[in-house]
């Protein structure tokens, strides 16, 4: 028996559309635990579903500063502190001749600590899930669009619930964790 | 009336069964295990040349002094220029909203990754005692050494281990949709489990894809200035010397257009031929193919200009010694080169202006061959003329290639294709979740 969060029902619909009305109805309604799945991102679905946190572009920007400035105090630690050399009369601490390499290292760590990021955010990875139970779930990869209606939603009852997702003529409802 | 970009008939369901069906049903071709001995024969030369030059030293390479550089770096330079135009179709033209790049960028940037990957085996054989490559790397070691930070040298290595690790970055993030499809549609046990692990668990929930398109727009907006600077710091390599013919400002520029042409070129000789075997006429249309022949054009003429230029440059400055050099490539003892250069990549393209010539995909396929030819070619001058005629004429001297330096280049032919090969069989050979949201805005201005 899995926990409360990992029940509900799944609804399938036809179309991106029909999936984000029903998305709008059921908020209407007052449900807060949707997850939707689709098989192509869709445009303001995400919006839909309410407010969410995306923390991406914050984590970009960390990696991007720590590599950066991380490369440039490495490079003036080594030139000026560890091991300063003079070679022909330059300064120690050469800002431009620093540059090349912070550059790039800026990009790389931002590159990284999206990527971490993206899977932390996102729980993944996660091998298995009560989802994948479920038939027919796979379309969400091909052609289906998938509407979640958690069971850990505060207006959840189970036959109540259904019959909310009934009226919104899914292709079809299936019980998720069993 | 201009072609679609994608074929009206395609649906959602059909381009995944199209595109996944070939990883997953169709059988091992014939002409693809031909492909892939031939390739593996290349490889294993490159293999024996590796253990040699392990054993013996760069000697068995023609490297000598005057010409202390040259097949090793020009491979070096052409592979890494060819990878650049995978990362520009997924980056720049993701961030132009150019919707025509859907059906091209997963397989220009496993371009991107196998020959960047390739490319990065010369610096590391070139440095003559390869085992201590790491040397280069910033860490803390007993000896207190410390890379020279204000060396182009370092700045090309930090370049390129950043290009390596963020195109297989954006390649696998790219991926991982695409492997979940593999995942859910593979039949055998061994292919669920492969591609499972792959795809880490992806359920496409909206939130996850809403994390996921931002991180692939900053992924692209990176990788952009990303190219554009490993090519310019390649570049520097040379700039920073002060031969003539090395010693301009022109470079940076230059090459980085030298490496969008070439790429281009390579995107063309695979995406022909695999739009072929594969019957992928309705997603990589005549419009992608036209598209890539006329950016291919324009890179071409910059890097034309910069001909035409670096030898106005020579003449206008009146510095003998870079007049001699201009001299020396148009006469001299490379100047076969030269002219071949001329033709692969200043005469060949100009076909390229006739519509009738962007329509036939046989014409391209040997335009693009010649292009990259001629681009190698043209590293290959671009190292040699200026080390073999520099200011002293005591101290001028020839190149003469081994059977060795042979070996390296058709290898490393042979290990890129192996790696491609085995791109085409085991991933998705076009990002079907993005053909799929292009199919539904498609149909969303249709309406």
């Amino acid at each position: 028996m899995s926990t409360l969060h990992e029940q509900g029902w799944l609804a399938r619909f036809d179309h991106a559309e029909a999936l984000l009305m029903a998305v709008r109805e059921l908020r209407g309604r007052g449900y807060t635990q949707l997850e939707a799945y689709t098989p192509y991102p869709v445009e303001g679905l995400a919006q839909a579903l309410g407010p969410m946190r995306n923390r991406i572009p914050p984590l970009v920007l960390l990696g991007g500063l720590v590599g950066g400035f991380g490369t440039l105090l490495l490079e003036w630690y080594a030139s000026v502190i560890d091991y300063p050399i003079n070679v022909g009369g330059r300064p120690d601490a050469s800002w431009p001749a620093f540059m090349p390499a912070a550059l790039e290292m800026t990009i790389l760590f931002a590159a990284l600590f999206g990527v971490v990021g993206l899977f932390f955010a996102n729980g993944l990875p996660r091998l298995n899930h009560p989802l994948f139970d479920v038939p027919c779930f796979e379309a969400a990869s091909r052609d289906g669009f998938f509407l979640w209606l958690r069971a850990d939603d505060p207006c959840f009852d189970a036959t109540l619930a259904h019959d909310d997702l009934a009226r919104l003529a899914p292709l079809a409802i299936e019980r998720v964790g069993r | 009336m201009t072609t679609p970009l994608l074929a009206p008939c395609e649906t959602h369901a059909s381009i995944t069964d199209k595109v996944s069906a070939i990883v997953l049903e169709r059988p091992t071709g014939r002409l693809w295990m031909l492909a892939f001995a031939l390739s593996f024969v290349l490889t294993a030369w490159l293999g024996v040349g590796i253990v040699w030059l392990l054993v013996k030293g760069v000697g068995i390479w023609g490297l000598d002094i005057p010409v202390a550089w040259s097949f090793a770096i020009a491979d070096y330079v052409w592979w890494i220029a060819i990878g650049m135009a995978g990362t520009f179709i997924s980056g720049g033209l993701y961030l132009a909203r150019q919707g025509w790049r859907n059906a091209l960028n997963r397989y220009a940037e496993a371009m991107t990754v196998c020959a960047v990957s390739v490319s990065g085996i010369f610096p590391i054989l070139h440095l003559g005692r390869p085992w201590f490559f790491y040397w280069l790397a910033p860490y803390p070691d007993r000896m207190g050494v410390w890379p020279q930070w204000k060396s182009s040298l370092f700045w090309d290595f930090s370049a390129i281990v950043a290009y390596l690790i963020v195109s297989v970055l954006y390649f696998y993030v790219g991926l991982i949709p695409d492997l979940a499809t593999l995942r859910d549609r593979a039949t055998t046990r061994g292919k669920q489990v492969f591609y499972g692990l792959l795809a880490a668990g992806w359920r496409g929930e909206a939130r996850h894809w809403q994390r996921f398109e931002t991180l692939n727009l900053l992924l692209a907006a990176m990788a952009v200035p990303l190219v554009f600077s490993v090519h310019s710091m390649v570049a520097l390599d040379f700039s920073e010397g002060l031969l003539p013919g090395w010693h301009s400002t022109i470079f940076p520029p230059f090459f980085v257009a030298g490496a969008l042409f070439s790429g281009f070129a390579m995107v063309l000789v695979l995406g022909i031929p695999l739009r072929r075997f594969f019957a992928l006429g309705d997603f990589i249309t005549e419009r992608h193919i036209a598209n890539l022949a006329r950016l291919m054009l324009a890179a071409g003429l910059f890097v034309d200009y910069s001909y035409a230029s670096e030898l106005f440059n020579a003449f206008y400055s009146g510095d003998r010694y870079e007049i001699a050099h201009a001299m020396a490539e148009l006469t001299g003892a490379y100047a076969w080169v030269y002219w071949t250069i001329i033709g692969c990549n200043v005469v060949a393209i100009q076909a390229i202006w006739f519509e009738r010539v962007r329509r036939s995909h046989a014409a391209l396929f040997v335009i693009a061959l010649l292009v990259l030819i001629g681009m190698w070619f043209e590293r290959f001058l671009l190292i040699v003329s200026s080390l073999y005629h520099d200011f002293l004429p005591s101290s001028w001297g020839m190149f003469y290639p081994t059977v060795w330096d042979i070996a390296f280049l058709a290898g490393s032919i042979g290990l890129f294709f192996l790696l491609f090969l085995l791109f085409v069989r085991l991933l998705p050979l076009l990002p079907m979740f993005e053909l799929r949201k292009l199919r539904a805005r498609l149909e969303r201005e249709g309406a």
